[in-house]
């Protein structure tokens, strides 16, 4: 008996959880535009989204941003951990909190000040703007998934490849860069994600290029269309894919962690 | 000893300036400046007007409304996950909404809501008269639970999976009854997971602009949408900066708070 109540509870949760999400998924194959009857099965909304120019551009923006801030995020983040894994306690307590900011303080506040920021600059807001924001908040994530690397490293090794003769770069390249390594893919593959997934901040930095998120939020304005079903059921299978492969790559950590 | 790298991070450090401190600075400037760059607290007095006050104390007491309902449907759901042998797969079913982007989440809900939406549709079919579901408070709350539940269910299992087994049974060995060792035991070693949820679940409430526009409507305002409209409909930055630093303070308030009753941090690695 008790056991049911618990079952219960739990299917009605997970109701609750994918009822809206299954909703979409389903409706995306409808046939008709109505969301109240299902008129038969197809791909039409798949093909027109497929043809809808401004969709392409925003998931053409959204990838490019994606990759870029990654990588671009990826290189700073990991050169600036190297950087301050060296630096003397204090100095160091006092940069990690600042590289905390952006990932405690709220989004809107984010976004809205890095707009004021481009505009002060002279900048132009659009894809070089949001490129630089997905950049800005992408960062802090590179850096405190490459620190816990670095902190179980062995530093002497660094050491003696400058005593054998090596630059610092080389050094850098050759005997850091290998052992922190999981850290640094770990940390790009979360930056990626996190700028596939960002409305606000690009909302905010980028005055009239859309990426995916900026079009499902002026679609929404506008009232639904079964498009953005189509393209949320894409969507939401793509983070999901994302998602295992970032899952099955910390779970390998974890066990490499404990040998 | 340590590598004698710093010098890798200076252009980090300066990254850092522009893009985090620098952006922070000029919202303190324009809060505490006029249009013509000259120092005034007319923005403070003008953000204090009990227009503003009211959307801001329903900012606060609606996602203090959604914090309660979170706690109260994810303690129980996070306990079960705890104790269930295949846990492991259900907590990944009760994670995965988390990673799926919140405006998709949002606009479910309204194709479920709308007038002439799925759940009207069953309504009118069984002969009964729609309802107006959409744009009020009430559109509002249940889009934030929905967004936001799972941030609760996933800190609260964290503590309660970390809770030495031996203690429980230590309890039942000197005659605790089921409730009491709840009460005195369990429930007291998985605040820190508590914590943590309110806090994942408080904070992106209280800021939120973009459910309460979608699910509430043009006239259905929260304090995030107050922010947005100054700087992006009214075009009036200084009072726009005074708002952000008010929900800055909130968020500082907030944390503070949290960290005086010991907050976990490892739950949060997920967002």
């Amino acid at each position: 008996m008790k056991r049911a109540v618990k079952n219960i509870y739990m299917g009605l949760l997970l109701v609750f959880l994918y009822a809206p999400i299954l909703v979409m998924i389903v409706l995306s194959f409808n046939s008709g535009k109505s969301r109240g009857n299902i008129t038969g099965f197809s791909f039409r909304w798949y093909i027109e989204l497929f043809q809808n120019e401004q969709i392409l551009q925003a998931l053409y923006n959204t990838i490019v941003i994606a990759v870029l801030a990654a990588l671009l995020a990826t290189a700073i983040g990991t050169l600036a951990s190297v950087g301050i894994y060296a630096l003397k306690r204090k100095p160091q307590a006092l940069v990690l909190n600042i590289t905390y900011l952006p990932i405690v303080n709220p989004e809107i506040v984010t976004g809205i000040s890095l707009m004021i920021l481009y505009l002060f600059m002279q900048l132009e807001l659009g894809f070089f703007t949001m490129l630089l924001s997905h950049i800005a908040f992408n960062i802090p994530y590179v850096i405190f998934s490459v620190l816990p690397r670095l902190r179980q490293m062995d530093s002497n090794l660094y050491e003696a490849a400058l005593d054998l003769g090596a630059s610092p770069l080389y050094a850098l390249r050759k005997v850091i860069l290998p052992e922190i390594m999981p850290g640094v893919v770990t940390g790009a593959l979360m930056a990626f994600t996190m700028s596939i997934d960002d409305f606000i901040i690009s909302y905010f930095t980028s005055s009239g290029v859309q990426n995916l998120s900026i079009y499902v939020y002026s679609s929404a304005k506008r009232g639904i269309e079964p498009t953005v079903y189509a393209l949320s059921t894409l969507m939401f299978v793509t983070v999901l894919t994302l998602l295992l492969i970032l899952n099955r790559r910390s779970a390998r950590e974890r066990s490499a962690a404990k040998v | 000893m340590k590598f004698k790298t710093r010098f890798f991070a200076y252009p980090y450090l300066i990254w850092m300036v522009i893009f985090t401190l620098a952006p922070i600075a000029l919202i303190v400037y324009y809060a505490f400046t006029d249009k013509s760059g000259a120092f005034t607290l007319a923005n403070l007095t003008s953000a204090l007007d009990p227009a503003y006050m009211g959307v801001l104390w329903r900012s606060v007491g609606l996602a203090f409304l959604c914090t309660v309902i979170c706690l109260v449907l994810a303690y129980p759901a996070a306990y079960i996950l705890s104790r269930r042998k295949n846990g492991g797969v259900l907590s990944v079913l009760f994670m995965l909404p988390m990673w799926m982007n919140f405006l998709l989440r949002t606009y479910s809900w309204m194709t479920l809501l709308e007038n002439t939406g799925l759940i009207n549709t069953l309504l009118q079919a069984m002969g009964l008269s729609t309802v107006t579901f959409l744009y009020n408070a009430n559109a509002v709350l249940l889009g934030m639970v929905y967004n936001y539940l799972p941030f609760m269910i996933l800190p609260i299992l964290t503590a309660l999976q970390k809770i030495d087994h031996s203690y429980i049974e230590a309890a039942q060995d000197l005659g605790a009854s089921p409730a009491r060792v709840f009460l005195k035991v369990i429930l007291p070693m998985s605040v820190p997971g508590i914590i943590s949820g309110v806090t994942m679940v408080f904070m992106p409430a209280v800021t939120t602009f973009v459910i309460s526009r979608l699910l509430g409507g043009s006239h259905f305002m929260l304090f995030g949408d107050l922010i947005e409209q100054q700087f992006l409909t009214s075009g009036n930055w200084n009072l726009g900066s005074m708002m952000s630093l008010f929900m800055m303070a909130i968020m500082l308030v907030s944390m503070a708070i949290m960290n005086r009753f010991g907050g976990d941090t490892e739950g949060r690695g997920l967002i």
